[in-house]
């Protein structure tokens, strides 16, 4: 924990702007090229959805936020500069109306983009009881370290089993976190896309995505360990 | 080398700055030097690596909604509007 590193730094400012492959799909689009608009809506529709559905709460509204969003992006086509990436420009647009939403549904939010990393005492990573205490030979060092998860099969860490846990402790995290971790680790954004879609600043992107994968490897860690125990209590469990 | 050497607790708490490529050069060789002598934490990193590569197989299960016809519908209505 580097208190040089807390919030207070600005706001992003290395904003990807578009690229030559952005603007002659936004020319495509202001000639009304149909295809391209299909090929865009496809590419970020799943996307979309999954960050509309952490402000809104259900997929029906969330559904409904993603369509208002296309329209708005239509109604903007004329007024993109290309000061952002087109995703950065779309994604910011689908943010607005998600949160607007929100607050029409009675749903609220930390308004400022801060009011999560401090919401409430500092979450450590690891219960601080799995580690050695000031008095052990080895202070700070694990007492009780996590077990390799080498030799479990790729099948069951795939299954859907495994992967409904995850989903489960991403849907059950601060709306913030769960924002961060899905654009980051589900939808493959960069951390200045997603900095400069939820205003964050650098460092609070990495705060917030800090707490959200260490909470998500917990549950993980929880559900293979009992596993792990159920298995090995079978009898011909290898 | 001046800095106290890393420990296992503190090392967990930078892991995603580690994996961001953000910790300053010495950090990350404390980083790195003490991933070498201790196991525990390497299969922590390997956890959290791991973790990150499941969440990204969620991506699969969104049916994307695709156009739909609502949404040629609106395409088209704000063609002919211009």
């Amino acid at each position: 924990m580097s208190d040089r590193d807390m919030p207070g730094d600005a706001v992003v400012t290395v904003a990807p702007v578009a690229s030559a492959e952005d603007l002659r799909l936004v020319d495509a689009l202001r000639a009304g090229d149909e295809a391209a608009f299909e090929s865009l809506v496809n590419r970020h529709g799943a996307s979309m959805l999954r960050l509309a559905i952490t402000w809104v709460g259900t997929r029906a509204v969330a559904e409904e936020v993603v369509q208002e969003t296309w329209l708005g992006v239509l109604r903007g086509l004329g007024r993109f500069e290309g000061r952002s990436s087109l995703k950065t420009w779309i994604f910011r647009i689908l943010s607005n109306t998600a949160k607007k939403r929100a607050v029409r549904e009675g749903r609220s939010f930390p308004v400022s983009s801060f009011a999560e990393p401090g919401d409430g005492p500092e979450e450590a990573a690891v219960d601080p009881a799995r580690f050695h205490g000031r008095n052990a030979a080895y202070p700070g060092g694990w007492a009780a370290a996590p077990r390799s998860w080498d030799r479990i099969p790729e099948d069951q860490l795939l299954s859907a089993e495994t992967l409904a846990r995850v989903r489960g402790a991403i849907d059950a995290l601060p709306p913030v976190q769960r924002q961060v971790i899905t654009m980051r680790d589900v939808d493959g954004f960069t951390s200045a896309e997603v900095c400069n879609v939820l205003s964050l600043s650098e460092t609070n992107q990495r705060v917030i995505l800090h707490r959200a994968r260490s909470r998500v490897r917990r549950a993980l860690e929880r559900y293979l360990d009992e596993a792990d125990a159920a298995g090995s209590r079978e009898p011909q469990g290898s | 080398m001046g800095a106290p050497e890393l420990t296992c607790i503190e090392l967990v708490e930078i892991v995603t700055e580690y994996l961001e490529g953000t910790l300053l050069p010495d950090e990350r060789s404390r980083f790195e030097e003490h991933l070498a002598i201790c196991e525990g934490c390497g299969v922590f990193l390997d956890q959290m690596r791991e973790t990150i590569r499941l969440a990204g197989h969620l991506s699969e299960d969104t049916l994307p909604a695709g156009a739909g016809e609502t949404l040629l519908h609106a395409f088209r209505g704000w063609k002919a509007a211009r």
